[in-house]
């Protein structure tokens, strides 16, 4: 009961949550769920310190509080403001929000390629998305787009810097995982840049996680590049006993082969349990691995084009005892949901 | 080294000060002002023994609010207010950190106050040390001040030899020490939590608020940042104590304030003007500008520094309701964005009849392009984008549509970025099309002229009769 | 061809590391960070330029990674990346300096010396950056040189052309 009376409330769009003191307006919003919730590029719930650089999860505080009513006069970054009793605040019901948004939106395409034919991060770029929600058909920028000198970070890691939105992630990644930061942001305002400087490749056991949390395709897996589009490929969760990491991942299969190994996002793109480079770049065989169940994927995402709701072995665990006897559980309970 | 001086601005005539009330720069004259035992003779340093001797710190904080002291960066908030939020939690440092990385366009004051009297800082940063509780202080001079930062080491050493600085100041029991930072060449560093990130050895990346410095700043811990010429102020506010400065100045804006003059008059430089004092005289009168320089016309003014919104003369010298413009935060601001501009840091930039505003508002764009931290998308896609935009239109390939664009991308950074210098990109050109608007479409319409001449006064005219000697 | 000796493999000298120790006193344990551009300022004033052994230098010496000296000397313009004239020569562009002919003493200092904003000339004594707002506008036009970053205002191409030639024979006769 004490709990509860410390939870506050906050209304977001006309909807009314309860959350703990603390909470940011985006979490509150997550809470809610839905169309309310405003889109982030650079939060990342497990990295500490990120948010508040891309702008898109702008909104309007309506009602600063219960005991300060008054509205707070500039929109605030949802990502990295907190709630307070009484707070009211305003996303897609306030066209100043969705003005901005627009404005943020066509910001941060201005200088970012349009060559989403040829990335392998289509169909699961933030951007994309972003775009797609917000954006507008004809772009107004005229002037040639800003260009980077390619560096290689490696044989694992592929930085494509010309579409890097500067979200900071993974240079907290860096920070926060691996005991040795060997890339940052370089130079300063429009021709900042992620970069070690001094070519070298990026070498530490949690390195590989700068692949997921980079919302666009600025830094893709070098072991997966050009082996497919996401949309043709079938993500299905996994683990296996790991020394470094918690071994929890999410394999991406295109029929018996797995192509990719990435950590489990959840239906806001975060992962929330980060994996080593071993679990990512080295255990490639479904033999590796303890399958579970196929990763549930947002309804509306490309990549569920071929959508599929139970759990549809690989044709590789039909064809192999072994694996049927591995993966016994999960078939039982497919075999119960049909 | 020849006839150049390196420290000098110009020759100081004493006549020039006869008339009105100065406080900061009141021995500026006195050879050898610049040393402790001048600064000393001429009653320097009685703040510190004043404050520390007979007032508590919350005493020294209750007299800085009392005078109205408001910030003399840029913002303008409250001095002694801002103190009074400083989180004093137990066992845990607290800093003074004062921003002496003055790098607004068109602002110098903060420069010749450290060249000058070094000394009026040094006094001012104890006094408020004390108020605030800190044992340690930082003064973040920005890099390219190297003269200016042996000149505050030097006065730090001197006033410490003297007792006023170190362990036990003048067996009070207080201790300080003050160190200077240098900066490395940044504008950005300016803004206070950019300020702190550079003083803490990373990127000029200024912090995401709440918190403020107040709760967490430097190392994390309760921290003020003043700038300079605030710090200074308080040595008056202290020696005459707070009732009697707020007298001086008008209204809300009390006090003296330095301005830096600077661009098409007879007479640049630094001037301490009490608040309230008319734009016109200021302008006119031989004890400030002298004047436009030869002998042209008045076409406009950037009145607080390069971020503040520009004004045609009609509109500087007067308010748009007809009442004289007086140099005060409220007079200035007088008419909101629509007529009228900010006393900012007291930049004051002249514009005679020759100068061509697109050109001036390009040149302001590439600087705020140039400091753009990067941090957050609006500052950083944004100011290059109207950059070139402004290029185009300057030098000749405009058309109308991009006179509006730049309206647009102005709005869609205003107020979305992390720190205000967003708004300090997007006002300058906002200002510059709402007031100017037919010197941009003169340059749309005549690509041919754009890239030969400039525009002229046009319909801006100076409305006064220049006055003659 | 660049005159200038590189030279960078050398230690840091006693009389340097002295300075280094007394600025790291400045800032509470765990802080010394806090020096990394004193520091830097210190070690280019003393070897013309901050090359990439340096900044290794300085963050061995700071416990730092390397790449967080990159970061912060990339972020600020006064470190100079790459080799330069003796004398750099910063000539402010910014609008008040422009205002009263920075403009055309831009022009009269590139052909003076023959090389665009950031090159060196072939003698190797001068650089001139176009630098923004040095906090000189009521002096304008404005330049500083480094590594004392002394001021010269009000200037005029004269003036410059003297200042010119004053340092050539300052550099001639060392």
């Amino acid at each position: 009961m004490a709990e509860e009376q410390n939870k506050i409330k906050v209304k977001i769009d006309g909807i009314t949550v309860e959350v703990d003191p603390g909470t940011t307006i985006l979490n509150a919003a997550r809470k809610i769920g839905g169309e309310i919730v405003p889109p982030a590029m650079c939060y990342y719930t497990n990295l500490e310190g990120s948010g508040g650089k891309c702008r898109t999860c702008l909104v309007k505080v309506s009602k600063g509080s219960e005991a300060d009513p008054r509205p707070m006069p500039k929109l605030m970054a949802s990502c990295r403001t907190s709630v307070m009793d009484g707070m009211e605040v305003q996303n897609v019901t306030s066209e100043e929000v969705q003005s901005a948004r627009k404005g943020v939106v066509e910001f941060l395409l201005i200088n970012h390629p349009l060559d989403c034919p040829v990335c392998d991060q289509a169909g699961e770029c933030d951007l994309q998305d972003l775009s797609y929600e917000h954006g507008v058909g004809q772009s107004r920028y005229e002037f040639e787009k800003r260009t980077f000198e390619p560096i290689s970070l490696g044989d694992k890691i592929q930085l494509h810097m010309n579409r890097c939105i500067l979200c900071y992630r993974c240079v907290m990644v860096a920070n926060q995982l691996t005991e040795k930061r060997q890339h940052g942001i370089l130079y300063r305002g429009e021709m900042s840049e992620i970069s070690t400087y001094i070519e070298q490749a990026l070498d530490h056991d949690f390195i590989g996680n700068v692949i997921d949390v980079c919302p666009v395709g600025a830094l893709t897996d070098k072991t997966f590049r050009f082996k497919n589009r996401v949309w043709f490929t079938k993500p299905v969760n996994a683990h296996r006993n790991c020394d470094k990491c918690c071994g929890k991942v999410t394999l991406w299969y295109k029929g018996e082969d797995v192509l990719r190994v990435t950590g489990r996002k959840d239906e806001f793109g975060e992962v929330h349990e980060f994996i080593c480079n071993t679990c990512r770049f080295d255990k490639k065989q479904t033999a590796d691995w303890i399958l579970e169940k196929p990763t549930e994927i947002a309804s509306t995402s490309v990549i569920n084009s071929n959508h599929y709701t139970s759990f549809n072995p690989p044709a590789v665990i039909a064809k192999n005892e072994k694996l049927q006897l591995t993966n016994q559980e999960q078939l039982k309970r497919t075999e119960r949901l049909k | 080294m020849h006839s150049l001086t390196n420290l000098g601005q110009r020759p100081i005539n004493h006549n020039e000060f006869k008339m009105s009330r100065k406080l900061l720069l009141k021995h500026i004259d006195v050879p050898g002002i610049r040393s402790f035992e001048v600064y000393r003779q001429k009653g320097g340093y009685n703040a510190v023994e004043k404050a520390l001797k007979e007032m508590s710190s919350e005493e020294v904080v209750e007299q800085v609010k009392t005078s109205g002291l408001r910030g003399r960066g840029g913002a303008g908030f409250p001095t002694g207010l801002k103190w009074s939020f400083l989180a004093k939690p137990e066992g845990v440092p607290r800093y003074l950190v004062c921003n002496a990385d003055e790098s607004e366009p068109g602002t110098f004051k903060d420069r010749y106050l450290m060249t000058h009297i070094p000394h009026i800082l040094i006094e001012g940063m104890i006094v408020s040390s004390y108020a605030l509780g800190a044992k340690t202080s930082f003064i973040y001079v920005r890099g390219e001040m190297m003269p200016q930062i042996k000149i505050l080491e030097n006065a730090i050493a001197e006033a410490k030899a003297a007792g006023f600085l170190g362990k036990n100041i003048l067996g009070t029991g207080y201790d300080l020490e003050i160190y200077v930072q240098p900066g490395g060449g940044a504008y950005i560093c300016g803004e206070e939590t950019a300020l702190l990130e550079s003083l803490e050895g990373n990127r000029g990346n200024p912090r995401i608020k709440p918190p403020f410095p107040a709760v967490a700043g430097l190392y994390n811990c309760p921290t003020v940042v003043n700038n300079v010429e605030s710090i200074a102020a308080t040595v008056d506010v202290i020696n005459g104590g707070g009732e009697e400065y707020s007298k001086v100045g008008i209204g809300r804006s009390t006090g003296t304030k330095l301005i830096s003059a600077s661009g098409n008059i007879n007479k640049p430089g630094v001037y301490e003007i009490e608040l309230g004092l008319p734009v016109e005289e200021f302008i006119y009168s031989d004890e400030y500008c002298g004047g436009i320089a030869g002998g042209k016309q008045l076409k406009a003014v950037v009145a607080g520094g390069s971020s503040v919104p520009i004004l045609p003369a009609n509109l500087i010298l007067k308010t748009a309701e007809g009442n004289p413009r007086l140099m005060s935060y409220e007079s200035l601001s007088e008419g909101g964005f629509e007529s009228g501009t900010m006393l900012g840091s007291g930049g004051f930039i002249v514009f005679d009849e020759d100068q061509c505003i697109v050109r001036n508002t390009l040149n302001y764009t590439q600087f705020y392009h140039h400091e753009s931290c990067g941090q957050c998308s609006p500052c950083r896609e944004g100011t290059g984008w109207m950059e070139r935009v402004l290029e185009k239109i300057e030098n000749g390939q405009g058309s109308q549509e991009h006179i509006d664009m730049l309206v647009e991308i102005a709005g869609n950074i205003e107020g979305k970025t992390i720190c205000p210098l967003g708004d300090a990109a997007a006002w300058p050109v906002a200002s510059a099309i709402r007031h100017f608007r037919e010197e941009f479409e003169w340059h749309v319409n005549n690509p041919e002229l754009a890239i030969k001449q400039n525009f002229g006064i046009g319909p801006y005219a100076d409305p006064l009769v220049p006055v003659t000697k | 061809m660049l005159n200038i000796k590189e030279n960078q493999q050398q230690e840091f000298s006693e009389e340097l590391l002295k300075k280094f120790a007394e600025i790291v006193s400045r800032y509470p344990e765990g802080k010394q960070k806090s020096a990394l551009l004193p520091l830097m300022h210190l070690v280019q004033a003393e070897r013309g330029w901050m090359s990439t052994e340096s900044m290794d230098q300085i963050a061995a010496y700071l416990n730092l990674e390397p790449i967080e000296v990159y970061e912060v000397a990339t972020f600020y313009t006064m470190f100079h990346l790459q080799p330069v004239g003796k004398y750099v020569l910063d000539v402010c562009k910014t609008g008040p300096c422009c205002l009263v002919g920075a403009e055309d003493l831009m022009r009269h200092i590139e052909d003076t010396l023959g090389v665009k904003a950031g090159e060196v000339t072939d003698d190797g004594l001068f650089t001139w950056r176009k630098v923004e707002c040095i906090a000189a506008c009521g002096g304008g036009p404005v330049l500083q040189i480094g590594p004392e970053y002394t001021y010269y205002e009000n200037l005029t191409k004269e003036k410059v052309d003297a200042l010119i030639n004053e340092l050539r024979t300052k550099a001639n006769k060392s």
